[in-house]
């Protein structure tokens, strides 16, 4: 029963709040959609917790989307020990570049008397939950030495029972209780996202890379007014 | 926009003006839209002008030219921590003093004093720097030694310059510049800023601006400050609300120095990438050439033809801006070698006339009270890096103007010039006596709206373009947007 709660009502609560409360937000709120950066205040120590923090997060989220997606190809990669160990050991590296960047950023924002002023709850609270995805993973890549391939075999097809609509905790409800703690923090962390500033994420300037370099924008007409006058 | 630096007295009457309309608010309280430095000196932001350390601007890469910070290609590496943002260090932490303990103190021995504390965190603290610190060359030694300006000058000619009895400095006040090419634009990864069409105001759409700092680094001259409590950039706004209405910009309304003048200019867009590609020493001359003679037959059919209304082109004609940049030739860019193109132009400073270098001294008991320009107290060529990019003819030409100007006034109003030395100043300066006598009157005597020739901006023509007028004709009253359907 708590499994069914947790693995099959959570993830929809989570995913409808999310989309409910951001397209809201982005519509009635737009403003309040910045990364909220503190460099400004403090740009040293900042270097060292962004950057490790945002290079390992991405990596990290890449390996889960790929798991997510070509399950078939994690396993076929799996079949060969020393591969595995491979995929493994950075899936580890990259964690542990998330780890160092997340704490540096939490020292940072608890020693520099600047940043702590721009630090609210909301942002303790991504804080939090984000240190304790990140410990349960390395937790689960260190010591439950199969993870990724029970990516393959049991999360996905567990993810697709959910978007299916017919959710089927069998698959996920034998895990061990680590990567059920990382299941649930990832679905209330996608639940709080819409609250926090990591709506940052929705809008990366991608258009950037292929806009014109001047933006010029004309309130007027020029040619619907010349015939006004 | 022109910017008379003789006139400029130093008051920071425009800043308090800024300040109090649009920076008094939590998160601006260190941001100066409008700042009034005193050069030499290192400025506001410190040491602004070090484009090595900042990396604002353009540079030229071959032919190609490329933004010194994060341009397309350096975006992606740089988006989670910039490398060349300032941080509030390099201004300063704003500060107010515990007022109220003054009178609330309780009774005691000592005198109560009013504490500094942080406009950020509210707590005490000690202020180490300001917005001005080095006003009017305080700590020189530390700050005017320190201008960037000064790589130009040989080591003798610096020490001269900040010996204490050749002591020379003047107010350089700096607003955005609303460049023709501007670099901050070109930085913005969500595509935020803006230029405006009708009016070049560069503009930052602040439901847009997500905090990714970008253009706080790629603007060279420091004019776009990031908001560390609504964590969205800002910058000089031209003050559009009151222009559309008509009216000066706060800090050009307020201007004691009447140093300010605003006009608007026809110029050739298509031109901005070529010049911008010229070798520093063209720069001036290729910015010039980008503004068109509005009184011009074949200029005005074409800004016809792209649809500049009639108003427009008329208070083209008009402009002040237009005679002290093109037709005077007397107003000149700031750092141009930052490739921007500002459209804040500055005529160079020409004060002491009346005194003389002799060796390393400085004379004012000299008898030809106009002195030669070579023998300036400012260096040429130090003014020549501010406002030519290093082609000090351009400095000596516009100082050479405004001299035979004086001379010339002085032949007319006191007379004891004779015309003929007179003459001869203007000749040399390739002026003549009515220009001079324009130069004079636009400087000295203008009006008000000689000095601010705002353009119509046809705001109800403007509306027209957005919205259809008779779309709100039969809804509800009370600001509802629907149509009552009632059919
Ligand atoms: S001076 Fe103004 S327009 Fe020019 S680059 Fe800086 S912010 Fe942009
Ligand atoms: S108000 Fe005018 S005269 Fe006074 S500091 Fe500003 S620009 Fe100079």
């Amino acid at each position: 029963m708590n499994d069914f709660v947790l693995l099959g009502v959570l993830p929809y609560i989570a995913v409808v709040v999310f989309l409910l409360v951001t397209i809201q937000r982005y519509r009635m709120k737009g403003f309040s959609y910045s990364s909220l950066s503190s460099q400004f205040l403090e740009n040293q120590h900042h270097f060292w917790g962004s950057v490790p923090f945002h290079y390992g997060i991405l990596v990290v989220l890449l390996g889960h989307v790929i798991g997510f997606l070509m399950p078939t190809a994690i396993l076929s990669w799996n079949a060969e020990p020393v591969r595995l160990l491979i995929l493994e050991v950075t899936g580890i590296a990259f964690a542990i570049l998330t780890l160092v960047g997340l704490v540096n950023i939490v020292l940072r924002r608890m020693t520099n008397r600047l940043a702590r002023r721009v630090t609210t709850w909301s942002d303790l609270a991504v804080y939090a939950l984000l240190l304790v995805q990140v410990i349960s993973g390395i937790a689960i890549a260190v010591f439950e030495g199969w993870g990724s391939s029970w990516f393959a075999t049991s999360l996905t097809p567990w993810l697709w029972s959910l978007i299916k609509l017919s959710p089927d905790v069998s698959y996920v409800a034998p895990l061990p209780g680590i990567v059920k703690v990382h299941i649930v923090n990832a679905f209330l962390l996608i639940g709080f996202f819409p609250f926090t500033r990591l709506v940052h994420v929705l809008v990366v300037p991608n258009p950037y890379l292929w806009r014109k370099t001047q933006v010029v924008i004309w309130n007027w007409d020029r040619s619907r007014l010349r015939k006004t006058t | 926009m022109v910017f008379h630096l003789d006139k400029c007295i130093g008051c920071h009457t425009c800043s308090i003006a800024c300040k109090n309309v649009w920076t008094d608010r939590e998160g601006t309280e260190y941001m100066w839209w409008n700042n009034v430095e005193t050069k030499p000196g290192t400025g506001y932001p410190t040491k602004w002008e070090n484009q090595e350390e900042y990396k604002g601007g353009w540079k030229k890469n071959g032919d190609k030219l490329e933004l010194r910070s994060t341009s397309k290609k350096k975006i992606i590496p740089n988006i989670f921590h910039n490398p060349s943002m300032p941080s509030m260090d390099d201004y300063y932490e704003p500060w107010t003093y515990k007022y109220d303990e003054l009178f609330n103190a309780p009774e005691g021995d000592d005198q109560p004093v009013a504490r500094p504390v942080s406009m950020i965190t509210g707590e005490p603290m000690d202020i180490e720097a300001g917005p001005n610190w080095d006003d009017d060359l305080g700590g020189s030694p530390v700050y005017a030694a320190n201008d960037p300006n000064m790589d130009v000058l040989s080591e003798p000619e610096r020490k001269q310059m900040l010996a204490i009895e050749r002591m020379v400095m003047f107010y350089l006040p700096r607003i955005c510049n609303h460049c023709l090419n501007p670099s901050c634009v070109a930085s913005c990864p969500s595509g935020a800023m803006y230029k405006r069409g009708e009016d070049g105001i560069v503009l930052i759409n602040q439901d847009r601006c997500r905090a990714w700092r970008s253009c706080v680094s790629a603007c060279p001259y420091k004019k776009t400050y990031y908001n560390w409590s609504t964590g969205k950039s800002e910058k000089c706004i031209l003050c559009f609300p009151r222009l559309e209405s008509g009216q000066a910009p706060a800090c050009f309304h307020s201007c004691v120095g009447r140093i300010r003048y605003l006009g608007n200019v026809l110029y050739d867009a298509d031109q901005i990438e070529q010049a911008a590609r010229s070798p520093d020493g063209e720069l001036v001359e290729a910015h010039r050439k980008m503004v068109l003679d509005p009184n011009d037959p074949e200029v005005i059919a074409a800004a016809r033809a792209s649809g500049i209304p009639d108003g427009v082109i008329e208070s083209a004609q008009k402009s002040p801006v237009f005679r002290f940049v093109k037709d005077w030739k007397l107003a000149l860019p700031l750092h141009v070698e930052y490739r921007t193109f500002p459209m804040l132009f500055y005529v160079p400073p020409l004060l002491p006339v009346m005194s003389q270098t002799e060796g390393d001294v400085v004379r004012s008991d000299v008898d030809d009270l106009f002195a030669d320009i070579e023998k300036t107290r400012a260096p040429i060529a130090y003014l020549g890096k501010l406002f030519a990019a290093g082609n000090d003819g351009k400095v000596r030409y516009a100082l050479r103007k405004q001299l035979a100007v004086r001379i010339w006034r002085r032949h007319v109003t006191v007379g004891d010039i004779d015309e003929e030395t007179a003459k001869r100043a203007l000749v040399e300066a390739e002026c003549t006596p009515e220009e001079a006598d324009a130069i004079f009157k636009l400087t000295s005597l203008a009006t008000f709206d000689d000095r601010f020739v705002i353009p119509p901006f046809q705001r109800e023509m403007a509306m027209e373009m957005i919205t259809d007028p008779h779309e709100h004709r039969s809804s509800a009253g009370f600001g509802f947007r629907e149509a009552p359907t009632r059919s």
